[in-house]
């Protein structure tokens, strides 16, 4: 069947992608090995002719950075929180919208709708949500507390400097957790609520016949069943939680920090984009590779973990 | 006596029901409650971003917040637009969406024709070899393709918002999969009718995948539009400049006395076209998204 000319006409065809994935990602790959295992490797002296020694230079020189580690931190940090509750609300949801009848595509609908969004544009919205006006010096009145705030006040409670100037690290850890879980809800409750329905009706009917409870209907049936969608949820909450850069910046501006505290929430990704103007290409393939090697750890071992939990 | 027993039984049950049926109706009510707030909750930053929009600066500043403009200014969103050059932000994403999602629709074609119809050496190989990369962040390949474009040149040009990411392994992979459930048959007919392979792609291909073509470039579209971090490292100068960078180059304060008015009818406009593209093409953005766990 392999005909020559059928030969010549795939690679024909093929051509244009296979010329800009080499380009724009196959020598990335190779070149960014590269460039991390160049000790101290710099753009700019490169084009004058210096040369580098091979080593693991840059990568203890990244790991010792205290930026780096401010960095690594936060996005461990938002990570572990975001990925485990916006995971099970998720599924609360999910369940919940699969055993209505009225209002289930109109609710779909809305639970969707913050996927559609510009996480910066977003992120503006929900810093205004959160950010006071007129704080005093003393911390005690200020013009307007944010709506945020007025509820809180309006149960009794106090108000709290989310983001603003002086504001403590868990207040701004708080926003951003907020925001991720809704951000990441959308695609989440997608995912399950599809599982949810693939599943086959005759499980519940004879839990039915059996008389069995409602809780052990979920922890027996809805969860295993549902097994593979949630492993898939969570590992790609995970990346995307490693990922973690823009939604700082719709909220913090692009010093990734309240007023007075520059780079206090910045990320691994963050951290990538602020050295690459600088030229220090070998630091920040340091950094690239280190954030590619975690990622590949935590697939590892959620597969692996699937692999033992899943229920098929 | 076991007539007696009888009825005591009948009772029992019926009692045992009826509290299964109270139960239901709690459990139901429950549900809804449940969906309801976390509704609300979902929604209320949508809520809160137009009615600020619409409020004067002296009303957004009150101490307790209206719930609903007393006075609507409308010219909140005249003074963004103005403010932001939302006009030429606007221009400048339209350009690199459209001729990107062109070009990225014209290469996806090709490529998912031929992995699906052709039959060539290392076929196989190479279509694992595109997938692998699939695994591998973004990141990694940035540092490099900085490089690139800078010795190319192609620093603060549209070109370098376009080109790098013309080509999507998951686009390709997704209509493959497509081509592939259209019968062979079709093919070899209309070889034997003399009808070439591209306008065979053309005219029989691409009508029967038309919702898959859709997906791509609704996403790809929204690419565009939300692309933030490459666009500021690359191009953020005033003539290339994209709308995403724009809105926060135009707005850099996010706490303290800003004019939030103004900077939350600016975020409005930004997201009206995202409402459209939601409100009447859902359906084929689910169903891609469904597939792909890619944002944008």
């Amino acid at each position: 069947m392999v005909d020559s000319k059928q030969q010549w006409k795939a690679w024909l065809y093929l051509s244009p992608a296979i010329i800009l994935l080499l380009v724009f990602t196959v020598w990335p790959i190779i070149n960014t090995v590269r460039l991390a295992f160049l000790e101290g490797y710099n753009a700019l002296e490169a084009t004058w002719g210096a040369t580098y020694n091979v080593g693991i230079g840059n990568f203890t020189k990244v790991l010792g950075f205290r930026e780096f580690k401010t960095c690594l931190v936060n996005t461990l940090l938002l990570t572990v929180l975001t990925v485990p509750i916006s995971t099970i609300l998720a599924l609360l949801i999910a369940v919940a919208l699969n055993s209505i009848k009225p209002l289930q595509k109109f609710l779909q609908t809305i639970f969707f709708l913050p996927y559609v969004t510009n996480s910066i544009a977003i992120g503006m919205v929900f810093a205004a949500m959160f950010n006071i006006i007129g704080l005093r010096p003393d911390g005690l009145n200020a013009d307007s507390w944010g709506i945020i705030n007025n509820v809180i006040m309006f149960f009794g409670g106090e108000p709290i400097n989310w983001i603003n100037a002086n504001s403590g690290y868990w207040a701004n850890i708080a926003v951003m957790t907020v925001y991720i879980v809704w951000n990441a809800l959308p695609f989440k409750i997608l995912i399950l609520l599809g599982g949810l329905q693939s599943i086959n009706k005759q499980y519940y009917d004879a839990a039915k016949v059996d008389g069995t409870p409602r809780r052990r209907v979920f922890t027996r049936i809805t969860v295993p069943l549902l097994s593979p969608m949630l492993a898939y949820v969570f590992i790609t909450g995970f990346i995307g939680g490693f990922k973690e850069y823009s939604s700082i910046v719709g909220i913090f501006g692009e010093k990734m920090g309240p007023v007075g505290d520059p780079y206090r929430l910045n990320t691994m990704v963050g951290y990538i984009y602020q050295v690459l103007p600088d030229t220090d290409y070998g630091v920040a393939s340091a950094a690239a590779l280190i954030l590619f090697a975690i990622i590949l750890l935590v697939t590892l071992i959620n597969m692996q973990v699937s692999k033992k939990r899943v229920h098929y | 006596m076991e007539k007696n027993n009888k009825i005591m039984q009948e009772h029992n049950l019926q009692s045992v029901s009826a509290q299964q049926s109270v139960l239901k109706i709690v459990v139901k009510a429950g549900t809804y409650l449940f969906l309801g707030i976390m509704a609300l909750i979902v929604l209320f930053p949508f809520y809160w971003m137009i009615i600020s929009s619409l409020k004067s600066l002296e009303e957004y500043r009150e101490n307790i917040p209206t719930l609903w403009p007393r006075v609507i200014i409308w010219s909140n969103y005249a003074e963004a637009f103005t403010e932001a050059s939302l006009g030429q932000l606007f221009l400048n994403t339209a350009y690199v969406g459209i001729v990107s999602t062109l070009l990225s629709l014209v290469i996806t074609v090709l490529s998912a024709f031929a992995f699906a119809r052709l039959e060539f050496k290392g076929k196989n190989v190479l279509f694992a070899g595109l997938l692998a990369t699939m695994m591998i962040p973004g990141e990694l390949f940035t540092i490099t393709n900085y490089a690139t474009i800078n010795q190319l040149g192609w620093m603060k040009t549209f070109t370098v918002l376009i080109v790098p990411f013309l080509v999507s392994v998951f686009y390709i992979y997704l209509l493959r999969q497509n081509f592939l459930q259209i019968p062979n048959e079709l093919y070899l007919a209309a070889k034997v009718d003399g009808c070439g392979d591209l306008k065979y792609l053309w005219k029989v291909m691409v009508p029967l995948a038309l919702p898959t073509l859709i997906s791509i470039t609704i996403l790809k579209m929204m690419g565009a539009w939300n692309s933030y971090v490459w666009p500021r490292l690359v191009a953020n100068d005033d003539a290339h400049r994209l709308i995403t960078n724009g809105l926060r180059n135009a707005f850099t304060a996010t706490t303290g006395d800003v004019n939030y008015p103004v900077q939350m009818a600016a975020v409005a406009i930004v997201s009206a076209p995202l409402f459209l593209v939601f409100i009447f093409l859902r359906k084929y953005i689910m169903k891609g998204v469904s597939r792909s766990g890619i944002k944008g």
